[in-house]
């Protein structure tokens, strides 16, 4: 296979995202030897440095790309020329097909040039059963005499009656041939169309390092992990089972199911208990100190909570609420929603709905800045942040339409998505779309919070713990009275460059008297 | 506990049984006066007279349905075939009569089978065979391939007291070379419930019969070349047999390996792979492998033999062939 044209070495696609890529260092220099597989150059793009492995094997014969050079995916970096050629001889173009190469050598039988026309020889020759096929990888076989290549085809096909192959024994002789010989196709076949250097197959003829198996794909899906990013052991470098395991466990030392926040038990957002010992210590410890890889998902929400502070105009409003009127209904509900309809009916599906009802009256809480346009959605796409168990990491399942659901069907909404994000059941899709989100983190005390925006959204709101507190009211004499009332903070973090504080205050305003004056017939 | 080889499990088993049950009676050729080919009813005529201990003539045909003809009787019948690879003469009583006599006619048709099989002494096409997936393949037999002197006593035991025709396949290889503590009392060991011989985390390797040493000195190879660890199923009946274990053990390593001594085109390991393959498709890290003899009938000549039977080496090299994909 090594024999004839040299081969192209070509930026790597790394990652489905990633266009361009730098090159680091060159692992050898002009004129040595390179073995098939052997790394060749290191690589750094924004997904992920690696190092690139030779798709052949010969003499590297010209660097194209300097170290330090950013290039797009699919640029000619390099080329390596075949064993045994001369190096010095070859320009940078690999040589067109030259005469020695387009005559055949006498002592092997032409082989057919392509795939298609090996298994149609194959087929007319009658080797069919336990035969071996036809080798299915022909080189780029360089015609003289170019014929359009269905009538190539066409004429192997027919030529390839001729001789016969060995037709296999039916009962299985021990000295029956395992192999029939290729059948000869004595077509003079025309070059495949783009006669493109491809990387070379191993040795069992797999592409290397590129095959996903079944149990890859799905973890890969479950955790949201990019398959190019994981390091692979398996044979050509492919990703095997156990190195996307330990790619996820280095990558999020909290493995254990994610507990959902926004039930009666929230978990808060911050780290309350002190970190496992690191796995894959990243950077040298200091005395006293622990250190551990950050996760993916703790990449994420860091660089995420960084742009939206530096991307929105951050301001938090905080309300006051009085339940009563919440607590009662939910107590004459809560029986009939767990029984008859299997749902735990939580105060954040009360807010939840009056939270979509004020925005029904304020839109501009559910829109996006999008350039210099406000973009003012009609759906309502309700992200709950879910906490992960220990309070690391945190996930937002989104809600999708949740303006048309009522106060049954918001109970349900959430439910279904803590459990599926409880049981590590969300798919992507989930967790995208969220035109307004909540964060519930009062289950564990809190009684006021500056939430940050999940971009693109311009409001988030941040429900606080109930705790009753001694109000003082308007008696039904006119005086005042002391009473002992359900009461809740509501933190809103809005977007500044969008939402002005009166506009702000009075969805405020409006999803308080919602909550406080709840209309069950509405609902 | 007692130690006991293989074959005096299988006859233990037996004989308890025989003392249990009065409708339990053994029938083949040469089992009473000679004791068997491989004297396993040694014995068996002088304690329990001759008929209970039939000597028949030399007719699988004869000794199977009769067999069928008692057990819808009311008998327990146990019929031995002096070599498995023998009981091709009785297919059609098998297979057409007492396989499908529970179907049509709703009789039960208790009758136990054994087939002295495999090869590894150089016995030839004819007495080598492991016959074994050509009954998996009819609906209505049961089919029993115990690895260890435990399982044989437990699972003949469990073959006389099952309602079914019950092909007992007792590895000719293991009877006298296999001894292990055997429980006196007598037991049952159920059906369809798989026994992890060994336990893993890389490779999921499911086997029977003889095979569970080969893979068992493999997997200890392997453990101490290449610290790679290798769960081994040991099926102990084929039908039925225990998806359920096996499906739980590939979710777990994700890689599996079908070892059996049987011919491969058509072989069990092909039902258990593509069993595998359909119901643990989202679990696989790897090619459903098999490793199985040829497609050739079993060689007389011991190295061409040795060439056929899996091997230690063979099985190392499935193995390794798996973890290193």
């Amino acid at each position: 296979m090594a024999t004839g044209t040299a081969v192209d070495v070509v930026m790597p696609q790394m990652g489905v995202s990633v266009s361009e890529g730098t090159i680091t260092k060159w692992l050898k220099a002009e004129g040595e030897e390179i073995a098939a597989d052997e790394s060749l150059l290191e690589i750094s793009t924004d997904k992920v440095d690696t190092e690139v492995p030779s798709p052949t094997s010969g003499v590297l014969q010209q660097i194209l790309a300097q170290e330090g050079e950013t290039v797009p995916v699919g640029t000619k970096i390099a080329v390596i020329a075949p064993e045994g050629s001369p190096v010095e001889a070859a320009p940078e173009a690999p040589p067109e097909p030259a005469t020695a190469e387009a005559a055949p050598a006498p002592d092997k039988p032409p082989e057919p040039a392509t795939a298609e026309a090996a298994a149609e020889a194959d087929q007319a020759a009658g080797a069919e059963g336990p035969a071996e096929p036809a080798p299915q990888e022909a080189p780029p076989a360089p015609a003289p005499a170019p014929a359009p290549p269905a009538e190539a085809e066409k004429a192997a096909g027919a030529e390839g009656e001729a001789p016969t192959a060995p037709k296999p024994e039916e009962a299985p002789a021990a000295a029956a041939p395992r192999e029939a010989p290729p059948a000869p196709a004595p077509a003079p076949s025309p070059p495949p169309a783009e006669a493109e250097p491809q990387p070379e197959a191993d040795g069992d003829g797999r592409r290397e390092g590129k095959f996903v198996s079944p149990v890859v794909a799905r973890i890969a899906s479950e955790h949201d992990v990019d398959v190019s990013q994981v390091e692979g052991t398996g044979r050509g470098g492919r990703v095997t089972k156990k190195d996307i395991l330990k790619h996820i466990e280095s990558a999020a030392p909290a493995q254990a199911p994610p507990e959902a926040a926004p039930t009666e038990a929230p978990a808060p957002q911050a780290a309350r208990q002190p970190a496992p010992a690191p796995t894959a210590p990243a950077a040298p410890a200091g005395a006293g100190e622990t250190v551990e890889p950050m996760s993916a998902m703790r990449k994420g929400i860091a660089e995420h909570m960084r742009r939206s502070l530096d991307t929105s105009a951050h301001v938090t409003t905080t309300f006051e609420i009085d339940l009563s009127k919440v607590v009662s209904i939910r107590e004459q509900l809560k029986k009939e929603y767990a029984e008859r309809h299997g749902v735990k009916l939580t105060y954040l599906a009360f807010i939840s709905r009056a939270t979509i009802d004020a925005i029904s009256k304020w839109p501009w809480m559910n829109a996006e800045l999008r350039g210099d346009s406000i973009v003012v959605k009609s759906y309502i796409n309700l992200g709950i942040a879910v906490a992960l168990e220990g309070g690391k990491g945190l996930i937002v399942p989104v809600i999708k339409n949740a303006e048309g659901m009522n106060l049954l069907g918001l109970a349900r909404a959430i439910e279904d998505v803590a459990e599926r994000a409880r049981s590590k059941k969300l798919m992507p899709d989930d967790v995208q779309g969220g035109t307004f989100t909540i964060t519930n983190p009062g289950g564990f005390g809190a009684i006021h919070g500056t939430p940050i925006i999940s971009q693109p959204q311009v409001a988030i709101l941040d429900v606080e713990a109930m705790v009753k507190r001694p109000v003082v009211l308007t008696g039904d004499d006119g005086g005042d009275v002391i009473a002992i009332r359900p009461m809740m903070n509501l933190c809103l973090s809005y977007d500044h460059r969008l939402v002005d504080g009166a506009y702000a205050a009075q969805f405020m305003r409006d999803l308080k008297e919602n909550l406080q004056t709840w209309d069950e017939s509405a609902y | 506990m007692a130690e006991r080889t293989y074959l005096q499990a299988i006859s233990e088993g037996l004989r308890q049984e025989m003392r249990r049950d009065d409708r339990v009676f053994i029938i083949g050729e040469d089992v009473g006066v000679y004791g068997g080919a491989f004297k396993v009813t040694q014995g068996f005529q002088e304690e329990f007279g001759q008929w209970r201990v039939i000597d028949a003539p030399l007719s699988e045909t004869a000794i199977v349905a009769g067999c069928t003809g008692a057990a819808i009787m009311g008998l327990r019948p146990v019929a031995e075939m002096q070599f498995a690879d023998f009981i091709s003469c009785a297919w059609d009583h098998l297979v057409t009569v007492a396989a499908k006599q529970r179907y049509r006619a709703g009789t039960p048709v208790p009758i136990t089978v054994r087939l002295p099989s495999g090869g590894g002494f150089s016995g030839g096409p004819f007495h080598s065979q492991n016959p074994e997936s050509s009954f998996a393949h009819i609906p209505g037999l049961k089919v029993v391939c115990p690895a260890t002197p435990a399982d044989a006593k437990g699972l003949i035991v469990s073959a006389i007291e099952d309602p079914n025709p019950v092909l007992y396949f007792e590895h000719k290889h293991l009877y006298r070379r296999i001894k292990d503590e055997v429980p006196e009392e007598r037991y049952t060991v159920p059906f369809g419930e798989a026994r992890v011989h060994r336990e893993g985390d890389d490779i999921t390797l499911v086997t029977w019969g003889a095979m569970v040493y080969t893979a068992d000195e493999a997997a200890q190879k392997l453990e101490e070349e290449d610290g790679l660890s290798v769960e081994i199923l040991d099926l102990r009946t084929l039908i039925p047999w225990d998806k359920k274990a096996v499906l739980e053990s590939v979710e777990k390593t994700s890689k599996a390996l079908v070892l059996h001594e049987d011919t491969r085109t058509g072989g069990f390991g092909a039902e258990i792979v593509a069993t595998i393959a359909e119901e643990a498709f989202e679990h696989l890290d790897g090619p459903v492998s098999r490793v199985t003899a040829p497609d050739t009938p079993v060689p007389f000549s011991p190295p061409l033999e040795k060439a056929f039977i899996p091997q230690v080496e063979d099985v190392v090299a499935g193995l390794k062939e798996l973890a290193e994909y």
